[in-house]
């Protein structure tokens, strides 16, 4: 597998799960890894300070065209979907998708249409079903998708979601989503094939 | 099978073809446009067609001059709200109202106003601030039918407890009520807010500087451009703005990739609201 983007989504609960995710990275984790959390407009830059102080990898919230590179935590902004542009990002205000601005779903299929195969997506705990149709788009264009395990996930319906609108999803605990991270995402790392 | 890859070049492909037919047919030129948001308004339009593909939707275009229509009035569609960014019209009227108070008479551009939700907003703040009677506030858009509905300043009652709280978190110093007349299910802003708001149609894409402005307000329009044409229209807005006028973008957005960011400071670098320096 040679992934060039990780891609992924939860909605407003899935801070433990980011956090998580996020203070398990190495330093050497080589790719740019996009998080859509579904939150208020008022949350402000306050992510961002939180999930910095987890992670030695810089976080940044994303503004309009900003390009794209390895070893950074993107954050989609608040009221904003968050576009994959190939190399670069690109926002919109068109109207919430599944009533979710940022949107996983379109987060999701637009990193397809950019980036293939390259794009490994990982959908975490979260209510609703966003990031199903995104999941399905992901696949489609010959990207990897990993869903947390509902059964130990906080909120059941997205990962359920993904799953059902998916064929090959691999379906992992946290713990695991994060040692597949290690393994294909990292310089040095060992390959793992799926 | 086709795989993942030029799965993504075909799809490619086939909106670049569309993107020439509509150019060719109607003038309007979205080829640089941003192609991830461009191509999911495309695959929209699609959809609610019942095209199974981009290349299946031009055939349908072709062959029906209202199809091409709907498409164009669905892409030129901006979604706005009253004090949309409450933070934004508190930082303008912390920091830009003290500058507006020392200019006789003042000039404003909403570039790119949609349905015209910002620019009443504005109206309202500078009513408030004792500056609208010396403001001249021009709402321009490419999309006559927006410009219409923005003109008309109509708006419906079920968005009205959302507006009252942006209102209100904005900095708001009396109840939002005062400004428009309520008719059932429709509110309609009072001519008196109405009568200082000059609408016009301008397309930032083709069309040139006008006019010189204290206060220029281009929110969240340049997000769907690609860099090279949002460089032409920040280079239009620049033109456009007099010295030490102020930029106002959306939180988004940003002059950082810009040539003529040398030009300018930051007023508010959150609220996005930049100072021109000569």
């Amino acid at each position: 597998m040679d992934f060039k983007i990780v891609v992924a989504g939860t909605s407003l609960g899935g801070l433990k799960a980011i956090t998580a995710l996020l203070s398990a990275l190495p330093e050497n984790f080589s790719l740019p890894l996009v998080v859509i959390q579904h939150r208020e407009y008022a949350s402000g830059e306050l992510l961002k300070g939180l999930l910095q102080k987890v992670t030695c990898l810089p976080v940044q919230e994303v503004e309009d065209k900003d390009a794209i590179l390895p070893g950074r935590i993107y954050l989609a902004p608040p009221d904003y979907h968050l576009l994959i542009d190939r190399g670069e990002f690109a926002l919109s205000i068109d109207d919430p998708v599944t009533f979710a601005r940022p949107s996983v779903d379109v987060a999701f299929d637009s990193a397809a249409a950019s980036y293939g195969q390259g794009v490994l997506a990982v959908i975490l705990t979260g209510a609703g079903r966003d990031g199903a149709a995104g999941a399905a788009s992901i696949e489609a264009f010959g990207g990897v998708v990993l869903v947390q395990d509902p059964s130990s996930a906080e909120a059941k319906s997205m990962p359920q979601a993904a799953i059902a609108a998916t064929k090959a999803a691999h379906v992992l605990p946290l713990a695991e989503i994060i040692s597949f991270l290690h393994q294909n995402c990292c310089l040095g790392g060992q390959p793992q094939h799926v | 099978m086709i795989t993942g890859q030029t799965a993504a070049e075909s799809e490619m492909l086939e909106i670049r073809c569309l993107l020439n037919y509509i150019f060719e047919t109607s003038g309007y030129d979205l080829r640089n446009y941003a192609y991830a948001s461009l191509r999911q308004r495309l695959k929209a339009a699609a959809f609610s067609a019942r095209a199974g593909s981009i290349a299946e939707f031009h055939q349908i275009i072709r062959g029906d001059g209202k199809a091409l229509q709907q498409l164009l009035s669905s892409i030129a569609t901006g979604v706005t709200g009253l004090f949309r960014d409450p933070d934004f019209y508190a930082a303008v009227r912390k920091k830009v109202v003290p500058i507006l108070r020392t200019y006789p008479s003042i000039d404003i551009w909403h570039a790119g106003c949609a349905t015209g939700e910002e620019v009443y907003s504005m109206a309202i703040l500078l009513k408030e601030e004792g500056l609208y009677d010396k403001c001249r506030l021009y709402a321009t858009d490419m999309n006559e039918s927006m410009l219409q509905k923005a003109h008309s300043g109509v708006f419906s009652s079920s968005l009205l407890q959302h507006y009252n709280d942006n209102y209100q978190k904005s900095g708001g110093k009396e109840t939002l009520s005062l400004y428009f007349r309520r008719r059932e299910q429709e509110c309609c802003f009072s001519e008196s807010l109405k009568k200082r708001i000059v609408f016009g149609q301008h397309n930032l894409v083709t069309d040139s500087s006008f006019k010189e402005f204290q206060l220029i307000a281009c929110r969240n329009v340049m997000i769907y451009f690609n860099k090279q044409l949002q460089e032409r229209v920040f280079r239009l807005l620049h033109e456009s703005l007099c010295s030490f006028g102020v930029l106002g973008l959306g939180r988004g957005e940003t002059l950082k990739f810009s040539k003529i960011e040398e030009f300018y400071e930051p007023l508010d670098a959150r609220q996005k609201l930049y100072r021109r320096l000569t």
